[in-house]
């Protein structure tokens, strides 16, 4: 990977750390506000289903944690393991990619 | 008269430490007690120093399992119980006992740029740089280095990452990238980017923390980071 590669990576695991805490805290705040209100899963799904608002706020949530965690974890796995090269892009590629899956079909579960 | 148990590291990577006995007395600096050993119980421990004031780094050495400058550091403010563990730098290959092999971090040092590239010629007129300028402010805060190694040798990610470029290599980077009268900055930025360079620092802060000058070589790494992240989004790197 290229210097300038490497230097946009760090960039955007600093943006995406921006994102993650502000969505971190909305997402904090709005668990408790449901608990404390006694909300029911139906009640909770009859806010969020259809909620363009909703969707496309956990939408941001899963783009800046599947940018985030990759790119914290190649540094961790390149400074502990020695695994450096294509071989450790792919995988973390990979990671970014079923991160990205996984989360925008939990929030598709909770927006259909 | 009280007396001081003193482990000093013998031989190279696989050596031991071995014990001396070393007479406490006033004042006496880590420096002191290393050179009572050599000169009067064992002749043959090797160790390096030259000015014994603080100001050539060539003492550095390991006290109680901490990089410090020995010559200006005080037994009384180190020796817990009067017994102190003196051992080389960490992060470089031992030479013999005390003696880090120094030769890797100061080839950093020009692998990061740090040498001077002058715009002018001697024919050209002194350039001219206002004290209480913004580089030349940056400059001060930074420039103070004596390169006895101390921040390399406490750097965590110099131990995980042998390409690591390390702090002292990338202050010097960033004295010099302030300095109005260099002309490689943009050479210079691209040498210390990246995964070897200043994007693989983690701010944990030891050199702040350790550097025996009060210097901040996390501060000059976090501009060294600002200045290559812009050029890389205005595509000059």
């Amino acid at each position: 990977m290229n210097t300038r590669s490497q230097i946009l990576l760090w960039a955007a695991q600093r943006a995406s750390a921006v994102v993650l805490a502000l969505c971190v805290l909305v997402h904090l705040v709005t668990v408790i506000y449901a608990v404390r209100s006694g909300l029911s899963a139906a009640e909770i799904l009859g806010r969020t289903r259809g909620n363009l608002a909703w969707g496309g706020f956990y939408a941001l949530f899963v783009a800046a944690l599947a940018v985030h965690a990759p790119i914290g974890l190649r540094n961790a796995l390149s400074e502990h393991l020695r695994w450096r090269g294509w071989t450790l892009e792919a995988a973390m590629l990979l990671l970014a990619g079923v991160l990205l899956v996984l989360g925008l079909r939990a929030v598709w579960a909770v927006f259909a | 008269m009280t007396t001081l148990r003193v482990k000093v590291w013998r031989g190279a990577e696989n050596g031991r430490f071995q014990e001396f006995e070393v007479p406490r007395l006033e004042s006496q600096t880590v420096l002191d007690v290393v050179t009572h050993i050599q000169r009067s119980l064992d002749p043959t421990l090797s160790y390096r120093f030259a000015c014994r004031v603080g100001m050539c780094g060539s003492c550095a050495m390991t006290v109680n399992g901490r990089a410090r400058w020995t010559c200006r550091t005080h037994v009384a403010n180190v020796a817990a119980d009067n017994s102190l563990e003196i051992a080389p730098l960490a992060n470089l290959p031992v030479v013999k006992d005390l003696v880090a092999d120094m030769t890797l971090f100061f080839d950093k040092w020009a692998k990061a740029r740090g040498k001077f590239h002058p715009t002018k010629t001697r024919r050209d007129g002194f350039a001219r740089v206002a004290p209480d300028s913004a580089e030349r402010l940056l400059v001060d805060a930074a420039i103070e280095c004596i390169g006895c190694s101390v921040c390399y040798s406490s750097c965590d990610v110099v131990a995980w990452n042998p390409d690591y470029l390390g702090p002292a290599a990338l202050n010097r980077a960033w004295t010099l990238h302030n300095d109005v009268r260099d002309g490689a900055r943009r050479e210079r930025l691209a040498a210390v980017a990246g995964d070897a360079g200043c994007h693989a620092c983690h701010t944990h802060m030891s050199c702040s923390e350790r550097c025996p000058k009060q210097l901040a070589p996390t501060a000059s790494i976090a501009g060294l980071k600002r200045a290559t992240a812009a050029a890389a989004l205005k595509g000059e790197l």
